[in-house]
């Protein structure tokens, strides 16, 4: 199978999850009520008054590791309750379902975490990034960390019985790190201090998404099959 | 000339027995049946033959002009039709086809995806979504998406379930033209299926 096949398949499993998404909204209704909601519940806590700009950071963070949380599962465990894994099996290789999938939860997690800053620009007072180009190098590079991670996370929770409540607790050791250097590299984003002290928790991002998809090529055909 | 080897099979679901020892071959030209009682393990054996399921022993290999088709391909050379196959019941049977295609790396212009869709019995026209569809139209496209791109294998479960007798005549037909392909197995009770097969063997549970 040359590469031209498996990109042809990739491309195909992504329109196929998008065309699907827009007609059933499965992961963008759940998401967007989420976001919603929970900054309202943060709009009410503030009441209006000013914060920290590092607690900004943190803020930003919670509300984007919890959408994520509500939203991402839905990749694999839709097709696990539809029925529609095993036909998957048989159309394509291990490789290109998780690709098509990945890019599918990568391009959700970007417009999401898209909205969601622009939720906060427009809302949460003096909610101003310092240095704008550092805020979404981070913010973009956290999503398809989120991405990466979540997406190998929801195949193997697909095929457990407590799906709803082994996605988070499987997911927030593994996404901890990411986590740690997001929130970090967002307050240095966030306040006036120099681009190259946020270049560790840049580098660790990147290492972290390296990481994780190429161990989860290695590791998804174990998982996607009995 | 292609040749389907499963060799000692055994399953078993955590300490339950499916069942042991299975063999037999399978050559091109040959409709081979695999019957038994219900939960002896048809649907578990078929799934193993595919390549979707890890036998617990034993081994299930596919040889092209004696040359080893290698696991990662074997989806090129399945056709599978089965009951608990689910079809993309959010989109229309010609969406489901160009899906399927695309997903293959098949070129299917309308006119190819309405030919299959002719050629399995169902509507070129219907732009509904496949969950309207009755449950024989749903097995119809299951019978497209088997032999849209012409396998050398097909293995059907229960092929004939939910179809009326046009349905079952096509299914029929189908297995007659797959014999100057490849080959069939298809697993079944059925005594009009069985009367198709050339070799029948028995699986039991436990055994």
């Amino acid at each position: 199978m040359n590469t031209t096949d498996v990109m042809r398949s990739i491309i195909a499993i992504l329109g196929k999850d998008v065309r699907s998404e827009l007609r059933t909204r499965y992961a963008v209704n759940a998401l967007l009520m989420f976001v919603v909601v929970t900054l309202s519940v943060i709009l009410f806590s503030l009441a209006g008054e000013t914060v920290a700009r590092s607690v900004h950071a943190g803020l930003l963070w919670v509300v984007m590791f919890f959408a994520a949380m509500s939203g991402l599962a839905r990749s694999f465990v839709a097709e696990e309750e539809r029925g529609t894994t095993l036909t998957l099996q048989l159309l394509a290789t291990p490789v290109s379902v998780y690709i098509g999938k990945l890019l599918f939860n990568t391009a959700l997690t970007l417009l999401l975490n898209s909205f969601i800053v622009l939720l906060f620009l427009l809302f949460i007072p003096d909610f101003t990034p310092a240095q704008p180009g550092l805020f979404w190098t981070v913010v973009l590079l956290g999503g398809v960390a989120v991405s990466s991670a979540t997406t190998i996370i929801a195949a193997i929770i697909a095929r457990a019985n407590t799906k709803g409540t082994l996605f988070p607790v499987l997911s927030f050791p593994i996404l901890l790190p990411l986590l740690m250097s997001g929130i970090s590299a967002t307050k240095i984003a966030m306040e006036e201090q120099a681009w190259t002290s946020a270049w560790a928790d840049l580098q660790l991002l990147g290492s972290y998404i390296v990481v994780v998809v190429t161990a989860s090529i290695l590791l998804f055909e174990h998982v996607w099959k009995d | 000339m292609l040749t389907v080897k499963v060799a000692s099979v055994a399953k078993h679901f955590n300490r339950r027995p499916v069942f042991a020892d299975v063999s037999f071959e399978v050559r091109a030209g040959e409709v081979f049946g695999i019957v038994g009682r219900n939960g002896s393990g048809k649907s578990t054996l078929l799934k193993i033959i595919a390549g979707v399921l890890t036998p617990s022993r034993g081994s299930v290999a596919y040889e092209l002009d004696g040359v080893a088709v290698p696991p990662e391909l074997l989806f090129r050379s399945i056709g599978f039709v089965a009951p608990y196959l689910m079809l993309f019941d959010e989109f229309s049977a010609a969406e489901n086809i160009r899906l399927f295609a695309g997903v293959r790396g098949i070129p299917c212009p309308d006119s190819a995806a309405s030919a299959l869709l002719e050629r399995v019995g169902l509507p070129t026209d219907r732009e509904d979504p496949v969950r309207a569809f009755s449950s024989g139209m749903k097995q119809r496209l299951k019978l497209a998406f088997a032999i849209l791109h012409r396998p050398p294998v097909l293995l059907f479960d229960e092929p004939i379930s939910n179809l009326d007798s046009d349905g079952v005549a096509t299914v029929h037909a189908i297995i007659r033209e797959q014999r100057e392909r490849g080959c069939v197995i298809i697993a079944t009770n059925d005594q009009s299926d069985i009367a198709q097969c050339d070799r029948v063997q028995a699986v039991s549970s436990g055994a």
